[in-house]
């Protein structure tokens, strides 16, 4: 059997200290603050979203709290026209791809347009049935290869999403095919109320590569540096044709699962005081201080400006009318079969008060 | 015109399909260079290789979730099920994905996909391959399901399935694979997907099936015409949409009508076109809608199967009753 060493590669430690070499992206320091900015306007999103919910003008709502770097270093390491297969708490990753504020609270707020993204128009909607999605990034990455591009998708799913089969079997055909594609585990140490230790007796998630006879390793899910120069590299793997790679980013849901858990039922309030100094958005702010990058007139007009976005997005989301539930009609099938059209005109008859 | 069995038909409809189209694609288990567990795909890699007939692992569930990137991509993927008993483990792809991928983007992505599957019984295969799971697949909006009874159904059908914009379940009746040959024009002609085909005109009574029990209902319309009944037999060959204006119209003129599906009898489809007709012929009707189907047990083993499939006997009781309702 192989022997499996688990060493999580990081960047800075959880002051925002240089620990290990910078990768080349950080040579330049707007890339690091184009991190720096998703991450705070992605907790701003996520503030706003359970405020929204909370207010009843929001639908049940995964706050992506203390996991922004896993989702944004991964969008982050992506080109453009690659493709992006998310879990339903990678709202980071879909606003660095394009996803807009407006769209992601559609989404949130019951709405279908909410999904149909203007910007990557390839990528996959969030996928809720956990792990189901996994199967759909690896048909993305199988058409690249088929069609001989260079492109790559990029699928990250939870903890609790390596439990399914959906997700051993993706792993295994990616490996099968070697097709280019990029399985990253937001790994935050709870699938609701269970325990990583409980979801499963492999000392690692990212182990779980080796059973497909991929590359695996961690990365600390913290350091959205590490994140990204370790999903670039497995990227540029990708595109050189030498197959999949799993990454597991171990972080920490420092919030309830969705706004309908209530965590205290299961976990107590000193485990999440324990990982609150590890979160990401004070550990780059801390490196990019002590680099001369930063300083609190720039962290003032950032949160104004973030925070002025998602007012902004709030505002053109509740002013945008509800579709009349005929709309729903229009997209079942490419052209609406006659028995369809029926139910259509019984349901706009419905809709306008008749019986 | 050449003379076919149905599943040579299916191969042929794959061959033209992947000549004509460089986006349609091959997978499925076995589907190399086995041909196919049924032979359905033999020869295909020899010609298109294996970058468009991809052999998979064992694992049907990603075999559709694989096929749903790849439509979702813009290929024409048709996944083989090797046998229907192992669709089941489809379907959750199949309803919260295949499915539903174009509302849920409204329209911005979309699934072009067919699921082939050899269904029914009367093979006396091993237990879970012959299953009739037609229904269950019927229910979930955004499906299309379709039974081909001929091989020159099966090849127009297919054709269609896989130019159809949308997902496809296919559902091949395994007994009719290479029970009789017919001669099917190769020419690319695709059949329509939203309408039944009348295969037999009658005026005293309406008869409706689909797949593998349209012989056994052809078979009791002929006897029933020694006896001077004259059945209407319709196959319904695409179950979702279903074109109910057809069969409505045939039980206005009739006033009567048998369905018959080798699925059990409970929610099976042919509940749904009682229901149908109960709704937009009920004043035609002359007699209760009878339904000659499997029962509701699991699918026994091959030593009792003959017996709790829909025989020809059993037909024509039915529309001995229906007929006798006074």
């Amino acid at each position: 059997m192989q022997a499996w060493e688990s060493t999580a590669t990081r960047v800075l430690d959880g002051e925002g200290n240089v620990i290990a070499s910078m990768p080349a992206f950080a040579a330049d320091p707007d890339e690091l603050l184009r991190l720096y900015r998703a991450l705070v306007l992605t907790r701003a999103f996520d503030t706003k979203a359970v405020a929204l919910q909370r207010t009843g003008r929001l639908g049940t709502y995964a706050s992506s709290l203390g996991q922004e770097a896993v989702s944004i270093g991964a969008a982050a390491a992506m080109q453009p026209d690659d493709v992006f297969v998310p879990s339903f708490r990678e709202h980071g990753g879909q606003l660095w791809r394009g996803v807009t504020l407006q769209e992601l609270f559609l989404y949130w707020g019951g709405d279908e347009r909410g999904n149909d993204f203007r910007g990557p128009r390839q990528d996959f909607p969030i996928c809720v049935p956990v792990g189901s999605h996994a199967p759909h990034a690896v048909g993305v990455a199988l058409a690249f290869r088929l069609r001989g591009e260079k492109r790559a998708a990029v699928c990250v799913f939870g903890d609790g999403a390596t439990s399914k089969g959906d997700v051993a079997e993706a792993l295994n055909m990616a490996g099968v095919w070697k097709v280019p594609i990029v399985f990253v585990i937001n790994n935050n140490g709870w699938a609701i109320s269970v325990p990583r230790d409980k979801q499963s007796a492999a000392a690692t998630l990212a182990q779980k590569a080796i059973a497909a006879g991929i590359p695996g390793e961690q990365v600390d899910g913290n350091d959205v540096i590490a994140v990204r120069t370790v999903i670039e590299r497995a990227l540029a793997r990708a595109r050189q044709g030498l197959g999949p790679t799993l990454v597991e980013a171990v972080t920490y849901r420092l919030c309830d699962h969705t706004t309908a858990d209530d965590a205290s039922r299961y976990r107590d309030d000193a485990e999440v005081s324990r990982h609150w100094p590890a979160e990401p958005l004070v550990r780059l702010r801390n490196f990019l201080i002590s680099a001369s990058h930063w300083d609190k007139n720039k962290e003032d007009a950032l949160l104004h400006e973030c925070n002025a976005a998602v007012e902004q997005a709030v505002a053109e989301y509740l002013a945008m009318a509800p579709q009349p539930l005929s709309a729903n009609f229009d997209f079942v099938y490419a052209t609406a079969p006659a028995e369809l059209i029926e139910q259509r005109k019984v349901a706009s008859m419905a809709g306008e008060g008749a019986p | 015109m050449t003379e076919l069995s149905l599943v040579q038909a299916v191969n042929a409809a794959l061959r033209y399909a992947m000549q004509e189209d460089p986006r349609v694609l091959v997978l499925g288990e076995d589907v190399g260079i086995d041909g196919g567990v049924f032979r359905a795909t033999d020869g295909l890699i020899q010609s298109f290789g294996e970058q468009r007939v991809l052999d998979t692992p064992i694992a049907e569930a990603s075999i559709a979730g694989v096929s749903i990137g790849l439509a979702a991509q813009g290929l024409r993927p048709v996944a083989e099920i090797q046998f229907t008993g192992f669709a089941y483990a489809c379907i959750d792809q199949m309803i919260n994905h295949a499915a539903r991928l174009r509302g849920r983007t409204r329209g911005r992505l979309s699934c072009p996909m067919v699921l082939r599957a050899p269904a029914g019984g009367g093979i006396k295969a091993i237990e879970h391959h012959s299953e009739s799971p037609e229904a269950m697949f019927a229910h979930i909006p955004g499906l299309k399901v379709v039974t081909p009874s001929s091989a020159a159904q099966a090849y127009g059908l297919l054709l269609s399935a896989i130019r159809d914009p949308d997902p496809v379940v296919f559902l091949e009746p395994t007994r009719l694979y290479r029970a009789a040959r017919e001669d099917v024009t190769e020419d690319g002609a695709g059949l329509p997907l939203e309408r039944c085909f009348t295969l037999r005109n009658g005026r005293d009574l309406t008869m409706v099936a689909w797949g593998a029990m349209m012989r056994e209902t052809l078979e009791a319309a002929e006897q029933l015409a020694a006896e001077n009944v004259e059945a209407e037999v319709i196959d319904v060959a695409t179950l979702k949409p279903l074109d109910g204006a057809t069969i409505l119209a045939s039980v206005a003129r009739t006033g009567r009508l048998v369905i018959v599906h080798e699925a059990p009898m409970t929610c099976g489809y042919g509940a749904e076109i009682a229901a149908r007709v109960c709704d937009g012929a009920m004043t035609s009707l002359l007699a209760p809608i009878a339904r000659v189907t499997g029962y509701d047990t699991m699918m026994p083993y091959l030593r009792t199967e003959a017996a709790y499939m829909p025989s020809v006997a059993r037909i024509v009781a039915a529309a001995r009753r229906v007929m006798a309702y006074a």
